[in-house]
């Protein structure tokens, strides 16, 4: 019943509030820093906090495929808006850490090359750059039945991104593991274990 | 080293009655660096120690106090200065042990009243590539191990950190093994750059910076200035220290800072410095964090690359 009513409301909900509202989350990050309130490193607190919202938001994409399957609750609508905007903010992320935070060329390359959770943050945003292209209309009339597979490319993503944070923290810190656990979570329950337990059985 | 390292205590305390203290003590590691003599303070040319305090703008006491790896307080940046004013401070002892003559129970106010505290602005380089200049007060550790005298089989020193969970919330989770250990090789330690800090800026030094003792070593990455110790252990074998132990491929013993040696998770050849603002590009990182002319000596023959 209430999953009934939330979807109703869902149904007359435009999209478009969600593209505008996109941009101010970094907006005030940059606006913060500027004026001195992020802390005495705001160059690391920006990174970090884009990166880290670029991956909740990912995360709220992630969930609304279980949350139809388990409660009802249709939001469907809004998952290539969070798509999107997920990997606005890991662009942001990205662009951060080259124009604010590294800024040498060749020790950009050495460190996508050589620190391991540099790499693993690196290939999972370039998985994300052809789910990014193909969130259109056009593209998805055009791929037809390739448009789905291509965007399981998310799964891997969205974990090497949990694990980029894992790797980045000294130590085993528990909010990147928490992150990873509720990520593992979201892709198990995914998992065709109905279908194989009927296969098997 | 040795020649200094074996001095009798008795020797010590006239000479620094009649003699300037910083000279004794700058003259007679220089002299141990350059010939490993025994040679005696007079005779020694002049070493100034004025020479070791950078003239680059110190951060300010808000940026130094609020901004600090401490993970028995947390392990983000702001935990130490949110938690660590739960720490209790006083009465504080520091057990020193091990291959000394006096082992014991050294009390703080009796340390502080055999030893002479100055001023030191150092560079101080986090192996998480970020940088600060820090104004501390504080007393060469060779002045306290003097104290305890140390014997003359006794090759390195190891630190511990206080472990007290009920005021260090960071230490009831399994971040790392507590307490905290590092270490530091006999020489490195008696060097007279290598103080025990008390204090920043002239103030009593805050929890959240290592209170009411840390170590300062400032040509090491910033983990192996061990904070708010409670006991020195003088041994012949290297101790394993915290973050060895934890991942030894990343930390290793010396954890000299060097650019030309590559980090798995930073790249140790620039730094940004904190306070220089949201546009200021990174620095080049200085061997030895600058300090090279002083202690590039104490690892001649070294593959630093191997040791790291």
């Amino acid at each position: 019943m209430a999953a009934e009513t939330v979807n109703r409301l869902a149904r007359r909900l435009p999209t478009w509030p969600f593209y505008l509202a996109a941009p101010l989350p970094p907006a005030w990050l940059f606006y913060q820093a500027v004026i001195g309130r992020l802390g005495v490193d705001p160059v690391k607190a920006m990174e970090h906090q884009i990166g880290l919202l670029g991956l909740q938001v990912l995360i709220a994409s992630l969930c609304i495929t279980p949350l139809r399957r388990f409660t009802g609750v249709n939001l469907i609508r809004f998952r290539r808006a969070l798509g999107l905007i997920a990997f606005f903010y890991i662009s942001l992320h990205l662009l951060v850490w080259l124009l604010l935070d590294v800024r040498i060329a060749s020790q950009i390359l050495t460190d996508i090359y050589k620190r391991p959770y540099i790499t693993v943050g690196m290939v999972a945003f370039l998985l994300l750059v052809p789910l990014a292209l193909t969130s259109n209309r056009m593209a998805i009339r055009r791929l037809g039945a390739r448009w789905r597979r291509l965007h399981w490319l998310v799964y891997p993503a969205i974990l090497l991104g949990a694990v980029h944070f894992v790797m980045l923290r000294k130590g085993w810190q528990v909010e990147p593991l928490l992150y990873l656990a509720g990520i593992v979570l979201l892709l198990v329950i995914r998992l065709p274990v109905r279908r194989w337990v009927a296969a098997w059985g | 080293m040795a020649g200094r390292i074996n001095r009798p205590y008795s020797e010590v305390t006239p000479e620094r009655v009649y003699l300037n203290r910083r000279a004794v003590i700058g003259g007679l590691a220089g002299a141990g660096l350059l010939a490993g003599t025994g040679a005696r303070a007079q005779e020694m040319p002049q070493f100034s120690i004025e020479g070791f305090d950078t003239t680059e703008a110190p951060n300010s006491f808000e940026e130094i106090t609020n901004y600090n790896n401490f993970y028995e307080f947390g392990t983000g940046k702001e935990d130490p200065a949110r938690y660590a004013g739960a720490l209790t401070t006083d009465p504080w002892s520091v057990e020193i042990d091990g291959l000394v003559e006096r082992p014991g129970s050294y009390g703080l106010g009796d340390i502080l009243s055999k030893v002479d505290i100055d001023e030191r602005i150092y560079r101080f380089r986090c192996v998480e590539a970020w940088s600060m200049v820090i104004p501390w007060n504080g007393f060469e550790l060779n002045q306290l191990l003097d104290l305890a005298g140390v014997s003359p089989s006794a090759r390195y020193v190891r630190f511990e950190t206080l472990y007290r969970p009920e005021e260090m919330p960071g230490q009831r989770r399994p971040i790392l093994e507590w307490p905290y250990v590092e270490g530091l090789r006999l020489d490195e330690a008696m060097h007279p750059l290598t103080i025990m800090a008390t204090g920043l800026y002239g103030r009593e030094l805050p929890n959240q910076n290592g209170a009411p003792l840390r170590l300062v070593v400032p040509w090491k990455y910033g983990f192996k200035s061990i904070k708010s110790v409670v006991k020195i252990t003088l041994t012949e074998d290297q101790p394993l220290n915290t973050w060895k132990r934890s991942n030894h491929r990343e930390y290793g013993f010396y954890s000299n800072v060097n650019p030309e040696v590559s980090h798995p998770r930073w790249s140790q050849a620039s730094e940004r410095r904190i306070g220089a603002g949201l546009f200021a590009p990174r620095q080049a990182t200085l061997k030895f964090n600058g300090y090279e002319e002083q202690v590039a000596g104490l690892y001649k023959g070294m593959d630093l690359s191997e040791n790291y």
